[in-house]
C-alpha cells in the first residue's frame, strides 16, 4: 500500500507570497495597459489595483480563519487569470464603455459570495443533504429565462439571461453548480446499484436499461437547454459533466461509450434541425470561404478575425495594448483567448492554459484526498466543469471544434460567470481543507454516526473495510 | 505617453511574460510536495537508487501474498462451478443481473455483494432475508474473506482459491 498522506500542514504563508506574486501579474497587466493608452498610471489605476489587492488579501485572511488547510496555490491562480482578466477588459474599453468596472464591481461580489459560502457552510458534506433540492433549484434556474416577465428576452440568438433590476444575469451559471451537488449526492447513495447491475456484451459491462434513467432525464435537459434556450455551449457543458461524473463513479467505459452516443446522435439531429447549430458548424468548417466569412447571422468572421488576429500576436505578442483587438467582435468576452494571443503571444497563452491545468489538477487532487464519496464526486465534476469550459472556448477560438458560446472561467466579461467560477472556488478550497487537514474523526452533525465518521487513519488498521462505497478505487 | 522610451516598453513586455511564467514555476514548485508522497512516508519502500547507495536498506522480500484468482461453489445446487475473479465487484444473488446467479431457494434476489479493496475481498451483505455466513457467523458488516474460508448463503457454500 502507498502512503497517500503527509502530515497536515496548513501552507498559509506559501499562499500569501504567491498571492502577492499572483498580484503581480494582474497589476502589471494593467499598469501596462495604462502606460500604453494615453492615460498613464491615473487614478483609477491605483483605486482598481489596490481595490484588487484588499479583497485578495482579504481572502487569504478568511481562509487561515476557517480553512486552515486549504490547498495554498488554488487562491494564487485564481487571482493572477482574475487581475488578468480585469486588466484586459479593461483595455478593450471604448471612451464611454465601463465594462471594466462593471467587471470589477463583480469580482468583488463574487469573492464577497465566495467568502461567504466558506464562512457559513463551513463543511461542503452538509451540501449533501439538499440533492434533491438542488435538482429542483436546477430546474427552475434553467426554466428562469424562459418565464416571460422576468426574462431579458432573446439577446444575441440565446435565451439565457434573466434582468434583476438594472442587470441582466445567466441563471445558467449556477445552475452547473447546482446540478454537480445533485449528480454528486446521487451518485454517491446510488452508486452501488447502478455498478453491480447490468449485462456484460464483449468486454463491457452495459448498465440495465431501468439505470440509465438518469442519463436519459441528463441528456433531455441537455437537448431541452438547446432548443428552448438555444445555448449550444451549456448544453454541451451540463451533458459532459454528468457523463464525467457517472464514469468516475463506476469506473464504466461503458457510460462514456453510451454518452458519447447520445451526444453525437442529439448533435446529428440538432445540426439538421436548428439553424444556429447548422451555422456554428458550417463556419467551422468552411471558416475561410469568402461568403461563409461575411455572411450575417452565423458568419465564421468572428472566428477568422480571431484567427489573424493570433497570428499577428506570433511568439512573445505584440504588447498589452499595442494589438488591434477591436477588429475582432467580442474581444473582451467570448474572443478574449484570441486577445490573448494576439497581445500576449503563445508564450502568454500557454501561460494562461497552464494556470488553468494547475487549477484543474488542485481541484482533482482535492477530490483524490478527500474521504468522503459525496467530496470526491463533487471536486471532480466542479473541476472538470472548468476544464470542460475551457476547452470548449479555447478550442472554439483555435477552430479545433465548432465555437460556441461559453465564458472562459474568470477571464471574459461577465458578472453571471464570474460569481459562479468564485463559488466553485470557495467548494473547491472548502473539499480541499477537508482533504488535507487532520482526519475528523468526530461524527457529522444531525447525521448518524456510523454513516458519517470517516475512518481514522491508524497505521495498524490499514485496509478500512467500512468505506465500500469509496469513489476512487484504492489499487 | 512620452516620458516613457520604446525600449522601456519592450523591455516591460517581456518582463511581463517572464513574470507570468515565475508565477507558474512558483506554484509548480509549491506543489513539488504533494508529487513527493511516498518518498518520506515511513511504510514508502526504497527506491532501486536508494537501495544502490545503502545496501542495508534492501529488505528481505516479504512472504508472497496469495491472492485470490478463483471463486468456487462447493456445495449446493451449483458444486463445482468456478468464476474467475477480475477487479469488479460481484452481486451474489437469485436475480437474473447478479454476477453468479444462484438457483437456490434459501438466496435473496439480491443477496450479498463481494469487492475488491487493497489486495483483499471483502463480503458485505445486501440485506437478505436468511443472511450471509462466514465461517459460520452472520456477517453484520463489510468483512475481509481469506483464502479457503467458506462463506455460506442459503443452500451454497462458495470458497476463494488462489
Amino acid at each position: 500500500m502507498i502512503q497517500t498522506e503527509t502530515a497536515p500542514k496548513p501552507r498559509r504563508n506559501v499562499e500569501l507570497a504567491l498571492i502577492v506574486l499572483a498580484l503581480a501579474v494582474g497589476v502589471g497587466a494593467s499598469a501596462l495597459v495604462s502606460i500604453n493608452s494615453d492615460v498613464g498610471l491615473d487614478r483609477d489605476f491605483w483605486f482598481q489595483s489596490s481595490l484588487l489587492a484588499v479583497a485578495a488579501f482579504a481572502f487569504h485572511m478568511v481562509l487561515r480563519l476557517r480553512a486552515k488547510y486549504a490547498d495554498p496555490v488554488i487562491l494564487p491562480i485564481v487571482v493572477a487569470l482574475n487581475g488578468l482578466g480585469l486588466a484586459l477588459i479593461h483595455r478593450m474599453d471604448g471612451p464611454g464603455d465601463d465594462t471594466g468596472n462593471n467587471q470589477l464591481r463583480w469580482t468583488l461580489i463574487a469573492m464577497a459570495v465566495s467568502i461567504a459560502v466558506i464562512w457559513f457552510l463551513k463543511d461542503h458534506r452538509i451540501l449533501r443533504r439538499f440533492t434533491y433540492i438542488s435538482l429542483a433549484a436546477s430546474a427552475f434556474l434553467l426554466i428562469l429565462p424562459l418565464i416571460p416577465g422576468i426574462s431579458a428576452g432573446e439577446i444575441l440568438g440565446a435565451r439565457v439571461w434573466i434582468r434583476v433590476g438594472p442587470m441582466t444575469f445567466q441563471p445558467g451559471e449556477i445552475a452547473k453548480i447546482t446540478l454537480a451537488i445533485f449528480f454528486a449526492g446521487y451518485l454517491s447513495s446510488n452508486r452501488d446499484l447502478i455498478l453491480l447491475a447490468g449485462r456484460k456484451i464483449g468486454p463491457m459491462q452495459f448498465p440495465r436499461f431501468k439505470d440509465l434513467g438518469p442519463m436519459i432525464t441528463a441528456w433531455l435537459v441537455s437537448i431541452g437547454v438547446l432548443v428552448f434556450q438555444r445555448d449550444l455551449g451549456s448544453s454541451i457543458l451540463f451533458f459532459g459533466l454528468f457523463i464525467v461524473m457517472i464514469y468516475v463513479a463506476t469506473s464504466r467505459i461503458s457510460w462514456v461509450v453510451i454518452g458519447l452516443l447520445l451526444i453525437l446522435g442529439g448533435g446529428f439531429i440538432a445540426s439538421q434541425i436548428f439553424s444556429h447549430v447548422a451555422f456554428r458548424i458550417d463556419s467551422w468548417i468552411n471558416a475561410f470561404t469568402p461568403e461563409v466569412f461575411g455572411r450575417s447571422p452565423g458568419g465564421s468572421g468572428q472566428i477568422v478575425q480571431g484567427l489573424f488576429g493570433m497570428a499577428d500576436g506570433g511568439l512573445v505578442g505584440t504588447g498589452l495594448g499595442q494589438g488591434r483587438p477591436d477588429l475582432v467582435p467580442f474581444a473582451n468576452s467570448d474572443m478574449i483567448v484570441a486577445l490573448i494571443g494576439e497581445e500576449l503571444g503563445l508564450i502568454g497563452l500557454f501561460a494562461v492554459v497552464m494556470l488553468y491545468l494547475l487549477l484543474f489538477t488542485r481541484g482533482f487532487r482535492a477530490a483524490l484526498g478527500t474521504r468522503d464519496a459525496f467530496g470526491k464526486l463533487l471536486a471532480c465534476g466542479l473541476s472538470f466543469a472548468i476544464a470542460l469550459q475551457c476547452f470548449v472556448v479555447i478550442g472554439g477560438v483555435t477552430r479545433l471544434i465548432p465555437l460556441t458560446g461559453l465564458t472562459t472561467p474568470f477571464l471574459a466579461a461577465g458578472g453571471s460567470s464570474l460569481l459562479a467560477n468564485w463559488i466553485i472556488v470557495g467548494l473547491l478550497l472548502m473539499i480541499s481543507n477537508t482533504a488535507r487537514g487532520p482526519v475528523d474523526t468526530t461524527p457529522m452533525v444531525g447525521k448518524p454516526p456510523a454513516s458519517s465518521s470517516a475512518p481514522a487513519r491508524k497505521p495498524t488498521t490499514g485496509q478500512t473495510p467500512s468505506a465500500p462505497t469509496e469513489a476512487v478505487k484504492h489499487q | 505617453m512620452n516620458d516613457v522610451s520604446e525600449l522601456t516598453i519592450t523591455a516591460l513586455r517581456f518582463g511581463f511574460l517572464l513574470l507570468l511564467w515565475v508565477l507558474i514555476f512558483s506554484i509548480v514548485t509549491t506543489m513539488r510536495r504533494d508529487l513527493q508522497i511516498g518518498r518520506k512516508a515511513v511504510t514508502g519502500a526504497p527506491t532501486a537508487r536508494e537501495v544502490r547507495k545503502h545496501p542495508e536498506l534492501a529488505a528481505s522480500p516479504p512472504p508472497a501474498i496469495q491472492h485470490a484468482r478463483t471463486l468456487v461453489v462447493t456445495e449446493g445446487p451449483l458444486k463445482g462451478t468456478t468464476l474467475p475473479l477480475a477487479a469488479s465487484p460481484i452481486l451474489l444473488g437469485r436475480a437474473q443481473e447478479a454476477t453468479l446467479v444462484l438457483e437456490d431457494d434459501y438466496a435473496s434476489g439480491r443477496h450479498a455483494r463481494l469487492f475488491p479493496q487493497g489486495s483483499r475481498w471483502f463480503i458485505e451483505d445486501l440485506g437478505s432475508t436468511n443472511g450471509t455466513y462466514l465461517a459460520d457467523q452472520q456477517l453484520t458488516r463489510a468483512l475481509p474473506v481469506e483464502l479457503g474460508v467458506p462463506v455460506r448463503i442459503g443452500k451454497t457454500v462458495i470458497e476463494l482459491r488462489p
